[in-house]
């Protein structure tokens, strides 16, 4: 089932949360919307369930307009970030409860069939009988996937499923999400503010910021070429340093970075961490060693251009030098943007 | 062992017992001790005396009903002041706790006033044949208005803490509201709402102040357990009234006896393990 948005918005009473968001979603994707808080990432994915409705544009579910189809019709399924299982029932009653109370009766028979391969899916076989605040967050979280998977929907909408789990159950679940979503191929639209997350488990990537879409693509396309400063810095740490562009080419205190079709004027070159090289030869920007920090597999060392802006980089973990020492910094991968 | 804020066990034991003996157990000890000064004959021809036996069924189908009542009413009260918000939703938040501050005398004395023929509800409902002063009827409105506030001060915090996202994790997997009412929020609500329902009834069976007011008192129709008690303590007849007390104090016993295994029930999700 594909989901088309076409020019959707939502207001709340005093500000606009979607700002006229198109979105296609190719039969069998699996789409993050990242964004961060305030985005209206978590309104959209809201919108498209039905469990708000769009002030303007219009929500397809394949050929059928969607917009106005109440939530209980829309045949989508949703994962809560705080899980929403129902605390007075067993796990299998949880999972039951979707197929029990809809329109097309099933035998008890072939409701405990299926409660039974659901729970066999998600690997939760031996938990039937226990109730919600018995099992462990990750497991709930589980449990919440195959409850929403019970009543066979069109679509599935995950609302941050990970981001009330720790570190390495989220690792895990994430691999996990992305194994049941190749076995079952339904299309998935889900909702994070955490970027590694959407990389590691989408096919596409949506970046959304203060209610607009400010781009979307692969993971590696958004990665390689971030559409601006924004998407830069949300994507991971990015050193900024103030440029000024002249002929296609971006001046940071006498050092050249191609700029190809930026306008003159006033920018700034946007670069990671790791695109950084310390040199004593004197080839790059001249900083001074502020602080360095030791992490398992590297050292990160903060320096302060001449200028007094601060830049961040990693280098190996034999990286010799020490607060207060000075050298340059070579910048050998950067990006360029005009001023906001 | 942890050191704890509040004093440790010894004290707050003692305490605790200290006071259950002397203002709980005491006072009901001598009460059964009373009741049996009476022989088993009599004690029985007191307790089953045919007007006693009409005071129980007052007693008690008054507080059925008005504790019926007041589980509707006090559960769509507290559900109004939970999930909407409206101008005066405050006055009326504190007005619901009113009943108990008002002493249950004056709240008699204004019900019957407004119940009376000649009252603003009496007099247009006797226009249409229904007398609610000096019947049954009244008892029911005196006891529904003093027990009121049990309901809907149990039921409201367990409405506040209940996710908004279970109601919404209902829609998705498409059950209709009716099916998320019953299925969802009510077996949530049922704790709150039993322990509502026991204390409004054990309240309501214990109802005196406001009652003897609106009641007219007539024996076999509208004297309640209560009342009979005090008459036979007016009549310095200690071991009858002790003897119909026991009955009362029998009663809720039982009756609390049961909530509180439902409630358990009910609860049966919370234990770990």
């Amino acid at each position: 089932m594909n989901i088309r948005l076409d020019n959707v918005v939502k207001e709340f009473e005093t500000f606009r949360a979607v700002h006229g968001v198109s979105l296609d979603i190719e039969s069998g994707e699996l789409v993050a919307l990242l964004g961060p808080s305030g985005s209206g990432k978590t309104t959209i994915l809201r919108m498209v369930a039905g469990l708000e409705y769009a002030d303007a544009g219009a929500i397809y579910f394949g050929d059928e307009n969607a917009t106005d189809i109440p939530v209980r019709d829309r045949g989508v399924g949703f994962v809560f970030q705080h899980y929403a299982l129902f605390p007075h029932m067993t796990v299998g009653e949880n999972i039951a409860f979707g197929m029990k109370v809809s329109k097309v009766k099933r035998s008890p028979q072939a409701i405990a069939e299926r409660v039974k391969e659901l729970l066999d899916l998600v690997q939760l076989s031996g938990l039937r009988d226990r109730f919600p605040g018995q099992i462990s967050g990750g497991q709930r979280q589980r449990v919440a996937l195959a409850r929403a998977l019970a009543v066979d929907p069109r679509v599935l909408l995950l609302d941050e499923p990970f981001g009330a789990l720790d570190a390495n159950v989220r690792r895990d679940l994430r691999r996990w999400l992305r194994k049941i979503h190749d076995e079952l191929g339904i299309t998935t639209l889900f909702v994070t503010h955490d970027q590694e997350e959407a990389l590691d488990l989408a096919d596409r990537v949506v970046i959304l910021n203060k209610g607009r879409i400010v781009q979307e693509g692969t993971p590696e396309a958004v990665c390689r070429n971030p559409a601006d400063a924004f998407v830069m810095n949300f994507l991971g740490d990015a050193n900024r340093l103030d440029a000024d562009i002249r002929g296609g080419k971006a001046y940071v205190e006498d050092v050249a970075f191609e700029a190809d079709g930026v306008a003159d004027g006033g920018g700034q070159i946007l670069f990671r961490p790791a695109d950084v090289t310390w040199r004593e030869d004197g080839q790059g920007i001249a900083a001074k060693i502020v602080r360095v920090i030791d992490r398992p597999d590297s050292r990160r060392v903060l320096a302060m251009t001449g200028s007094g802006q601060p830049v961040e980089f990693d280098t190996a973990p034999e990286f010799p030098h020490r607060k207060g020492e000075a050298g340059f910094l070579q910048i050998r991968r950067a990006r360029v943007y005009a001023s906001a | 062992m942890r050191r704890r804020v509040l004093p440790g066990l010894p004290l707050a034991l003692g305490i605790t017992l200290v006071y259950v003996a002397i203002i709980v157990v005491l006072p009901l000890a001598a009460l059964v001790f009373k009741a049996a000064s009476l022989g088993p004959e009599d004690y029985w021809r007191i307790v089953s005396s045919d007007r006693a036996v009409a005071s129980y069924r007052v007693t008690v189908t008054c507080a059925l009903v008005a504790t019926v009542f007041n589980l509707f009413f006090g559960m769509a009260l507290a559900w109004v002041l939970v999930r909407y918000r409206f101008p005066g939703r405050r006055l009326v938040d504190a007005l619901v706790d009113l009943p108990f501050a008002l002493p249950t005398a004056v709240a008699g004395i204004a019900l019957t006033t407004l119940f009376a023929t000649n009252g603003w509800f009496g007099g247009p409902l006797s226009v249409i044949g229904v007398k609610v002063a000096y019947t049954p009827l009244g008892i029911m409105v005196a006891m529904s208005f003093t027990s009121i506030p049990f309901i809907v001060r149990t039921v409201q915090p367990v409405l506040e803490e209940l996710d908004p996202a279970l109601e919404e994790a209902g829609q998705t997997l498409g059950a209709s509201d009716l099916s998320i009412f019953f299925g969802v929020i009510l077996p949530l609500l049922t704790p709150a709402l039993l322990a509502g329902v026991s204390l409004s009834f054990a309240r309501s069976l214990g109802e005196f102040g406001a009652i003897i007011f609106i009641a007219g008192n007539q024996p076999f129709s509208t004297e309640i357990t209560a009342l009979l008690a005090f008459i036979r303590l007016e009549e310095y007849d200690y071991p009858a009234s002790a003897a119909i007390a026991s009955v009362m104090l029998l009663t809720a016993f039982v009756m609390l006896a049961i909530t509180n295994l439902m409630q358990a029930r009910a609860l049966r999700y919370t234990a770990r393990g």
